[in-house]
């Protein structure tokens, strides 16, 4: 029976009825990092030196070395990077249960309202309208905030820093509670630097969707690009961070498979 | 009188660029001594210990009294010229190619004679004169004799501007524009005659204060360079490393901390990415195009300039790691140096004290302002010095360190 699924699987695939999105930025020098205050510990970005190519370091083969930090491009973020997570059982990219790399999404437009307000904040009575059209939010299913913030390619737009921090919409507090807590959520994706917004250090708590996700032992995906190109409801999220030793998380490969 | 130097015409895209020739470069041991004062700026000749005198070329032995004792000593330079001659002919390549040459005899005032190269307006001999050293295109000291009065356009004197940097009509790259050295700099330079200023400012989305006046300066064009990734730097420098005359490496990482007041390495990685990686980056993608324009005209490649530290020299533990750091970047700065120097592309080092930015915040003064450090810099690049060490503490620190590296050590440890 098994087999059979997954030759249908495999076979719907092939003729395109069930396609691959990629919903990952390419890791690259010029891609941004996390900017903290300078005098905090910060996030390598990505960099790439050359080992060999086809040279006198190596005749015949081409290879490179990456650094990144772990939250570098588009990553994960496992319970573990958050201090209200800390405590929580399998809550490392090693240890988190494998079951969850492959959940169903349900991705909200917010394009309109961030393209609008750079600042959005999604809220409780958002997801309700939206869940009045496209049904409640399925258990363990991942939350996509669509926001085309992955179509600033001008590094400064993307970031969007003035004097007072960075603008990037997010989730307010209450919403990540009832996502938490009413939907039993797997987790949360943006498509901006951080699933948090960008000044949701003035939000109460700090940072509420670090927080209270992790908090609860859920998950944060953030740098997607793509959301544009999945159904509101119906796509399936393929997100398996690298299995690092107690690691808070892991840039990825993040796709998603929809049906034609 | 010396003309005032005027904007090259563009140079002729179908005839091959020159390449560098040397004047002679084989000094002994005792001779690299004025090499050592030239380097800092300074014309110093051995003086005996025992009888007093002035010792000229340098020796081994007093060639009054046979004494060993020579060191060092700063002189004033003044002198009269006694004979001079202008040299129409040469087998050696680089003054064959730059003949007519005058050269001359000059008795110093403090007693020797010396070989002169001439300043264009000394007048015929007799005439009153002021020697000083300077380092030639091998990098080794040379005497030059000067006019004893400063004339009109000093600087621009042919023969003159084979031992300088200056950046009059040169196209200079400044590799960080955010910080106030960088921007002290870039104004320096074009107030020095710099035609063009390329800045480099690393994360441009992390706009800088500054900027809005750097990016309205006509000269000033600015450019994304992170000295932390090798592509940056590597494509930068295919598309301007072939244009630059001289280049100021600004771009630096300063924290304030020890090994044992702060966890973990990531910050002295920091350092060392920016201060000791970024020089090896810049100077694998830069070095080759200097090399290959240092013979350009009139506004050839000329100079290197690196921003140190005097921490390179001895480490200052409430900073430790960003001294360890400059002291990584001050031994590859020599390994530049060696490999700048067949082609005569000067490497300036600069050491100042402290500077005053954010992350000396609680350094008591004096500090070196962002302005006096650029005005070090230019100083440095029209002298053609090797070695600068801006400030009263880098000049203090000097002196302790050059008398006794233990002892300075010692002090720096017991703040």
């Amino acid at each position: 029976m098994s087999t059979n699924i997954l030759s249908q699987l495999v076979a719907e695939l092939s003729s395109g009825r069930i396609r691959i999105i990629d919903l990952t930025q390419t890791l690259s020098p010029e891609f941004p990092q996390i900017s903290l205050p300078p005098e905090m510990g910060q996030c390598l970005p990505f960099r790439i030196e050359e080992v060999s190519r086809y040279d006198d370091r190596g005749p015949g083969w081409y290879w490179n070395n990456f650094s990144c930090g772990e939250h570098t491009g588009t990553h994960f973020d496992a319970p573990i990077h958050w201090i209200s997570g800390k405590d929580l059982p399998n809550n490392a990219t090693d240890t988190v249960p494998i079951t969850d790399f492959v959940r169903p999404a349900c991705v909200l437009d917010c394009s309109k309202e961030a393209a609008a307000n750079p600042d959005f904040l999604l809220t409780v009575e958002f997801v309700k309208r939206w869940e009045a059209k496209h049904g409640v939010i399925p258990t363990r299913s991942w939350v996509l905030m669509r926001t085309d913030w992955s179509k600033r390619t001008d590094p400064a737009a993307y970031q969007n820093f003035d004097e007072t921090g960075q603008h990037t919409p997010g989730p307010d507090a209450e919403v990540v509670q009832f996502l938490v807590h009413e939907r039993d959520v797997i987790g949360f994706g943006t498509e901006a630097i951080g699933t948090d917004a960008g000044q949701a250090q003035y939000l109460r708590p700090p940072y509420p969707c670090h927080y209270f996700m992790h908090g609860a032992g859920r998950y944060g995906l953030q740098c997607l690009t793509n959301l544009d190109r999945l159904p509101p409801t119906g796509s399936v999220i393929v997100a398996a961070p690298l299995k690092i030793q107690d690691g808070s998380g892991s840039p990825l490969r993040v796709i998603a498979m929809v049906t034609s | 009188m010396t003309r005032e130097l005027s904007r090259p015409k563009r140079k002729n895209p179908i005839l091959r660029t020159r390449l560098a020739t040397l004047p002679p470069g084989a000094r002994s041991r005792v001779a690299l001594g004025l090499t050592a004062a030239a380097a800092r700026g300074a014309f110093e000749l051995q003086v005996c210990r025992d009888c007093q005198a002035v010792q000229y070329p340098p020796r081994e032995a007093c060639q009054a009294c046979l004494s060993s004792r020579l060191p060092w000593r700063v002189q004033a330079g003044d002198g009269e010229l006694i004979a001079d001659t202008t040299l129409a002919h040469s087998n050696d390549l680089f003054f064959r190619e730059r003949v007519p040459w005058r050269l001359g005899y000059v008795r110093l005032d403090c007693g020797p004679t010396v070989v002169v190269h001439m300043h264009g307006d000394v007048p015929p001999a007799p005439a009153r004169v002021k020697v000083g050293a300077r380092l030639d295109k091998s990098g080794q000291a040379v005497l030059i004799a000067f006019p004893s009065q400063e004339v009109p356009n000093m600087a621009d004197d042919r023969q003159l501007r084979e031992f300088t940097c200056d950046p009059k009509f040169r196209k200079v790259l400044v590799t960080d524009g955010k910080t106030g050295i960088g921007q002290a700099i870039v104004k320096a330079i074009i107030a020095a005659g710099a035609d063009l200023v390329w800045v480099g400012h690393a994360e441009p989305w992390k706009k800088f204060p500054g900027f809005d006046e750097l990016k309205a300066i006509p000269q000033v064009s600015l450019m994304p360079l992170d000295l932390t990734d090798s592509k940056s730097v590597r494509e930068i420098a295919a598309e301007i490393g072939g244009r630059v005359d001289v280049l100021i490496n600004t771009a630096e990482v300063h924290r304030n901390f020890g090994i044992g007041n702060r966890r973990g390495v990531e910050i002295a990685q920091a350092e060392m990415d920016v201060n000791y990686f970024g020089l090896l980056r810049l100077a694998q993608e830069f070095g080759p195009a200097l090399r290959g324009r240092a013979a350009d005209g009139q506004s050839n490649a000329v100079a290197w300039v690196n921003i140190l530290s005097v921490y390179a020299l001895a480490n200052f533990p409430p900073h430790g790691t960003f001294s360890a750091s400059k002291a990584a970047a001050h031994s590859l700065a020599q390994c530049l140096r060696a490999e700048m120097r067949p082609a005569g592309i000067r490497v300036i080092n600069v050491f100042p004290g402290p500077i005053d930015h954010e992350w000396n915040q609680q350094i008591p003064p004096p500090k070196v302002t962002p302005q006096a450090l650029a005005t070090a810099i230019v100083r440095a690049l029209k002298d053609g010095v090797e070695d600068v060490y801006p400030g009263d503490v880098a000049q203090e620190w000097l002196e302790r360190w050059r008398d006794n590296p233990k002892a300075l050590e010692r002090e720096l440890s017991n703040p």
